[in-house]
Order: structure tokens, then sequence, then C-alpha cells
């Protein structure tokens, strides 16, 4: 994108005029994945900071318009890569929603535990990252070792390690075993060592203090009027979890498990440690969800008219192969209302909600994503104005911005 | 009377040794742009770390590496960043093109995504998978290592014979023409589109 | 007093029609009338977050009189409360007054949605494409324009061994 050269601000004649430009990206070992900063330069401080983004743009949003609502599942697992679970979440309860379904108890379980280690997941590689790109890279290592566990788990009741595809219209794809219990127990039995060993890594940590305390300040009324949710803006003050505020799936009856993590630093450093209490919080929901996870099935009744039956029942009974083939015939599939929902989660990164019209058929006239991350993004250049070139990457990975989220 | 030996028989162990040194070192440039790039670093992290096969001196700057980790799709605003990246790189080079987006397009089939980056850089392996499993890059790298063991030669030649265009066939009949030469903006058009009107 | 009595009483009978679905509250609202309506919700009535801006394009929906719909979702961040105030605009020209001085964060949103629906925002300070490249000519969220584009994606040339 060509860009303009920014005006000197300040008289001519003076050595202050020699602001120089700086192109950050998009293929920076910073910026994650692809996104690029043209910055404007006075020595080593930064006078602006213009973002450039939409080197990922994919038109998620557009496959919303032509594939249906259980297709579409496993595009919005692209959307969030790092925790792909919680997004099919998100966009399922829209669906739920906007066709008034009621999921049975222990598919509400399911996917509380799921949703609850995304985000566990997702905490991880965005501490361990910051620690990274700070110059640590033991806390990646230790972060890296306890994602491969939740890896695990996900592919133990999905079959795919990395986008599960789990979700369907009224339930999941198919029933946990008993070893996912085994392993959900074992995993919240190892994961505070690991937690205790990267807080032991960083919080102490006099360089990682330095680079990230007072760096990057969002006061609580911009982080309202930027619209900035989930951990950012928790990490400024604003005491808002939708898992509190808006109880969906299994947090009605869990909510004596956890607390709404705060803070009021708003700088990289409270964002960290809002992480790092939020794994903790989610550990006990977890904790709590598996102990309590109801019996019975996991998807609702194909008296619905809208789950998809299980291959025994396709294979063995006519009413089966009956349902099998009205779900998935072109002209046929479900009906749904004629109108348009807003539904949302609590993700990892903040807010992700999607705005569904409906057009009556079984898939979407528009599926309109809410995408914490570019909301999040759209606050960098505010954030990163006056601090040091060093600085960009401690904020950088502080918002966590995830690109095919930024882009979609 | 002295034996002579034959220049080739000199000059192909040179080779073996030049791939020998070559495939046991080689430096990725981890061009991540999605999912994959997770994977990638899944790969190179603690529990499968990619160290063990010599590949693991990730190198973010293209004029220090020699092999190119393509992972994630790429969009349409990314084709010119990639392919400057790689003319970065100095030579010998090799590209590997992780996942499906990478090397199809995937499941988005979409305005702005580029089915298969073959269609504009050169690529040695195509991993499927979406994405891949962290065996399968390492299985791809071992793949990789093989090639350079076998095709090598010390002073690029393998190279020098591939001046033409090796990505898929030309795709422009299947699209209805009206609507290809109708592509609005002003992009830099080149060899896609000869034998069409360019659109200025 | 609820929020559409509120409005109807400063801004005249009929200036917001409520609709519901599920938990979402609705209100529609005539173009003219949007900037004032917004501005009036936030400073009065306490809604101080544009949670989202969706845009939706209607060519071919079934009843629909407008093209393309605005959905702001306000949220009030004490009390948890959300709001959906709707608009809409039309070709040939759609113009939608920007609310980038009531919220900081509307500005991307705003151009996002610039760029996939031609939507114009008046008086947004820096009104330019986001996602897409500059030379992009077409808004690809809009319903004429076919999912698989125009062959725009493979207009680039391509680069050899030889060349490298």
């Amino acid at each position: 994108m060509p860009l303009e050269a920014v005006a000197s601000q300040y008289e001519t004649g003076t050595d202050q005029e020699f602001l120089y430009t700086l192109n950050f990206g998009p293929q920076h070992p910073a910026t994650h994945t692809t996104l690029r900063l043209v910055l404007t330069l006075d020595g080593e401080t930064i006078v602006k900071a213009v973002p450039d983004i939409g080197y990922l743009h994919s038109g998620f949003e557009k496959l919303g318009e032509d594939l249906d609502f259980n297709q579409y599942v496993t595009i919005v697992d692209r959307m969030n890569y790092v925790s792909p679970v919680a997004n099919e979440i998100a966009w399922h309860h829209t669906i739920e929603k906007l066709m008034g379904l009621e999921i049975t108890p222990r598919c509400k379980y399911i996917r509380t535990i799921l949703a609850e280690l995304a985000r566990i997941s997702d905490h991880l590689l965005c501490v361990g990252a910051v620690a990274l790109d700070l110059g640590g890279l033991t806390a990646f290592l230790y972060a890296f070792n306890e994602r491969e566990k939740v890896y695990d788990i996900i592919e133990n009741a999905s079959g795919q390690r990395f986008h599960p595809s789990y979700t369907r219209v009224g339930g999941l794809i198919n029933d946990v075993n008993d070893d996912f219990v085994t392993q959900v127990r074992a995993f919240v039995k190892s994961f505070p060592k690991a937690h205790s060993d990267v807080c032991r890594l960083l919080n102490k940590n006099k360089i990682f203090i330095d680079r990230t305390q007072g760096v990057g300040v969002l006061t609580r009324e911009e982080a309202i009027n930027r619209s900035c949710t989930g951990p950012v803006g928790r990490a400024s003050g604003i005491a808002r979890d939708l898992r509190k505020d808006e109880p969906y799936l299994a947090y009605p009856e869990l909510q004596g498990a956890f607390k709404i993590v705060c803070s009021n630093g708003g700088d990289c450093l409270a964002r960290y440690l809002v992480r790092m209490g939020e794994m903790v919080e989610s550990v006990n929901i977890i904790a709590a969800a598996i102990e309590n996870l109801p019996s019975g099935p996991v998807n609702i009744g194909t008296d619905s008219n809208v789950v998809i039956p299980d291959k025994s029942a396709t294979y063995r009974s006519i009413e089966g192969l009956i349902q099998h083939f009205e779900l998935f015939m072109w002209n046929r599939r479900f009906e749904t209302p004629v109108n348009e929902v807003y539904g949302a989660n609590e993700t990892a990164n903040g807010e992700l909600g999607f705005y569904v019209v409906s057009d009556g058929s079984a898939k979407a006239w528009r599926a309109r994503t809410r995408p914490p991350s570019f909301i999040h993004f759209a606050t960098f250049p505010h954030l990163v104005e006056g601090h040091q070139i060093s600085d960009v990457a401690a904020i950088l990975g502080s918002l966590n911005i995830i690109a095919a989220e930024l882009d979609r | 009377m002295a034996l002579k030996v034959d220049d080739n028989i000199f000059v192909s162990k040179l080779d073996d040794l030049a791939n020998w040194v070559r495939k046991h070192s080689l430096w990725p440039m981890p061009f991540a742009t999605a999912c994959c790039g997770i994977e990638l670093m899944a790969t190179a992290s603690s529990r499968y770390d990619l160290a063990r096969f010599g590949s693991e001196a990730m190198r973010f700057t293209p004029r220090q590496c020699d092999l190119m980790i393509v992972a994630g799709r790429v969009a349409m605003k990314m084709v010119p960043v990639m392919q400057r990246i790689w003319l970065q790189m100095p030579e010998p080079k090799w590209c590997i093109s992780m996942g499906a987006c990478a090397s199809t397009g995937g499941v988005f089939d979409t305005y702005s995504v580029v089915q298969g980056i073959d269609r504009f850089i050169p690529v040695d392996v195509y991993v499927p998978g979406c994405p891949p499993r962290p065996e399968q890059v390492i299985r791809s790298v071992l793949d990789l290592q093989e090639k350079i063991q076998k095709g090598g030669t010390i002073n690029g030649r393998e190279f020098a014979r591939r001046d033409t265009y090796e990505g898929p066939g030309d795709r422009l009949g299947e699209l209805d023409p009206s609507e290809v030469v109708i592509a609005p903006g002003n992009f830099a058009t080149g060899k896609r589109l000869r034998g069409l009107p360019l659109v200025s | 007093m609820n929020h559409q009595e509120a409005i109807d009483a400063k801004f005249g009978a009929e200036s917001a029609m409520p609709t519901e679905f599920r938990d979402n509250k609705r209100l529609t609202v005539p173009l003219e009338k949007i900037y004032g309506v917004l501005a009036f919700l936030q400073v009065q009535r306490g809604f101080d977050m544009l949670c989202d801006l969706a845009g939706i394009d209607y060519l071919g929906y079934a009843d629909a009189t407008d093209r393309y719909g605005i959905v702001y979702s306000l949220t009030n961040t004490n009390s948890g409360e959300r709001l959906f105030v709707k608009t809409f605009a039309n070709d040939p020209d759609p113009e939608v007054p920007s609310v980038v001085d009531l919220w900081e964060a509307a500005n991307w949103m705003e151009r996002e949605l610039y760029d996939l629906f031609g939507v114009k925002f008046a008086g947004h300070p820096d009104l330019r494409r986001i996602l897409l490249p500059d030379e992009f000519t077409s808004h690809p969220l809009r319903k004429d324009y076919p999912m698989r584009g125009y062959g725009e994606r493979h207009n680039f040339p391509t680069v050899t061994r030889a060349e490298s």
C-alpha cells in the first residue's frame, strides 16, 4: 500500500525533523503471522504507527453464505486457530439460539470442558510467545509441552488434533469415551505444575517485568470506547465476562467454580497476569465440570429433524436412513426461522460473536463475525505511540493478535 | 604410466559431498501465515523436536535460509511478498508447501486465496493435511533431504534446466472468459494472462 | 421509560421501530436520524460500548425493501444490557453517517464495512480499504459478486527456478 510520508511536526532546521519510516512485516517473527506496520520513527521512539492488515484475508464470511450451518464449522475452526474448538462452540451456540434448540446436559458439559481447554491452550501460546519475543525461550517450551496435552485430549475426543470440527447443530459429532475423562483428570492434575513453572520463570523476571510494566497502557475509558473485551478489557478494569454476565452452556451451574480475573493496570504486564490468572480459573472450571459430567445422550432427539443420526442408525434403520438423506440432500436439509440473531461466547481473546441472518434455509444469508483480534488490533496505533521500537513486540504479543481472525 | 581419473568421477563425488553437507544443514525460513504456522511451531518445540534432523535453525531473514516452508494459505495481498522473499533467498534453495491451503487452496476456494502457491513460485515437496501433523512435516524434511542427496549438483546445474513454469497447467480454460478478462483493478499482470487482453 | 419510548419522545413519533427475537432487542431507525439516536443512546441511555458493526446485503432476500442493512450492536458495560440498532442504506450511493467521534472502535469497523460492502461513511477520518488491496475495485461481500471472484486471485506473474 503506498503511504505518504508523514510531515514533520517540528520546526524545520532542528535535528528533530529527521523522522524516518520503518516497514515492519508482513513477514516478521514478532508479528507471529501476517500483519504489517508502517512505523514513523524519531530515533528509537515511535511517532506514528499505521497498521496495514488484510494479508490473510480469505473470504470467511463469503464462505459462510455458501456452506450450511454444519459445514461452516470447518471454516470457523480456522478463524482463531490457536483455540479452534472455542470458535466452533460459539458458532453453534449462535445457530442453536437462532433455531431455539436446547442442547442436552452432557453436551453442555463436554462443550464447556473443551471451551476451557481451548482457553488454556490459547493463553499458553500467548504467554509463551510473549516470553519468546522478549527473549525467554524456556517458557515457550514449557507452554508448548502443556499444549500438546490439550491436543491429545481433543484428538481423543474428535479424531483431529488441531481443527477438530467437533460440534454439530444440536450436539456433537460423537460422544467422548472414558479415556477422555481420565485424560482430562490427568491434565487437571498436571497443569498446576506447568503453570507454576511458567510463573516462576516470568513473574519475578526483572527483564520481563521491565519490558512489560507500564508499556502499552490502556485506560478503562479508552478500553470501553474502543470496544475491548476479554483479557485485554479485563486487564484495563472492565469487569465483564460473558460467562458470568450472560451464562451459557454449563456455566450457570458452575458459577461457584470460578471468578473473573481483572486488573486495573492496563499495561502489558497486567494483560499477562490476567491471562495467567484465567488459566487457574479455567482449570477450576474443568475440575468441577469433569466430576459432574452428566450421563445421557450428547445429541438432542432425532425427532428434532436437525441432528445427524449416528452411523449405526443410518445403516441399520429406515428412520435413520431417511433422516440422514433429509439432512444431506441439498434441497431438503433443515428449516430455520426467517430472522436474524446475534450470539456471543467468551473465548480466550474476548467476545466472539456471530450475527447470523437466516432466510429460512440451512445456509446463513449473512454470517458476520465479531472478531476480537480485529477490534483489539485497532487500538494498537494508540498503544504504541511514544514507546520504543522494541516495545512493539511486547504490545503485539500481549494483545494476542491472531491473523486469521483479524483478516478472516 | 600415470592413471588419469576421469573428470566426471571426481565431480560426481564432490557433488555427493556437497549434497551430504547441504541436506544435513537445512536452514528453514518459516513463511508462516496461518494455522500451519502453529503446527510448525509445535514441530520445532519440545515433543517433536525438528532439531533431531538438523533443520532446527529457523531464521527469519530469507538471506540466511535455504529452505522456505510456506505454512498456511496465501492471500492475494501476500503473493508479491512471498515472491520477493523467495527471490531474496540465496541459491541453492528449496521450498516445502505445507498443508492443503498452500498446496491447493484447501477449503478456501474464494476470491482472495491463491489456489496453490506453485502457480507463482517453484515447489519441491507438498505436504497434505489441514494442518499436517508434525510427523508429516518431519517426513517432508526427510524426503527433501533424500531429494537433495539424489539430485543435487555442486553448482546447481539441476536448477539451470528448470526455466519453465512447473505449476499446474493453464487453468484459465475453466473460467468463463468473460469472467477472466474483466478482472478489475490494476494488478501486475503477467504470464498467467498471456494471450488475453490486459486490463489497465 | 424504555429506550424506544425515550427515542420517540426526543426524535418524534416512529423514530424507532422495536422488534425482538430470542434475547435480542432491536430498534430500526431511519437513516436520517441514526446519528442522533446513537449519540442519544450513548450519552443518555448508558450504551458506552459499540460491540459490533455488521453489514448485510439484502439483494434478493425475500420481502426486503432496502438493499444494505447496518446493525450497530450496543452494550452497556455497567448493566450488561444489549441493544441492536438497525438502519438501511440504498444504491446507487449508499452513505451512512460515521460514528467514529462517538466510539473510536467504529474506525476500523466502518473501514471494513466500506471495504466489503461499499457503504460509505460520511465524516470518517480515514475511509480507505482495509482488508483488500488498494487496487481492488469490487466489494466482495455484495451478493452480486461471485464467491470465486473474477480471477483477481491469479493475476500475478509467475517466478520460475531460472529467474530466482
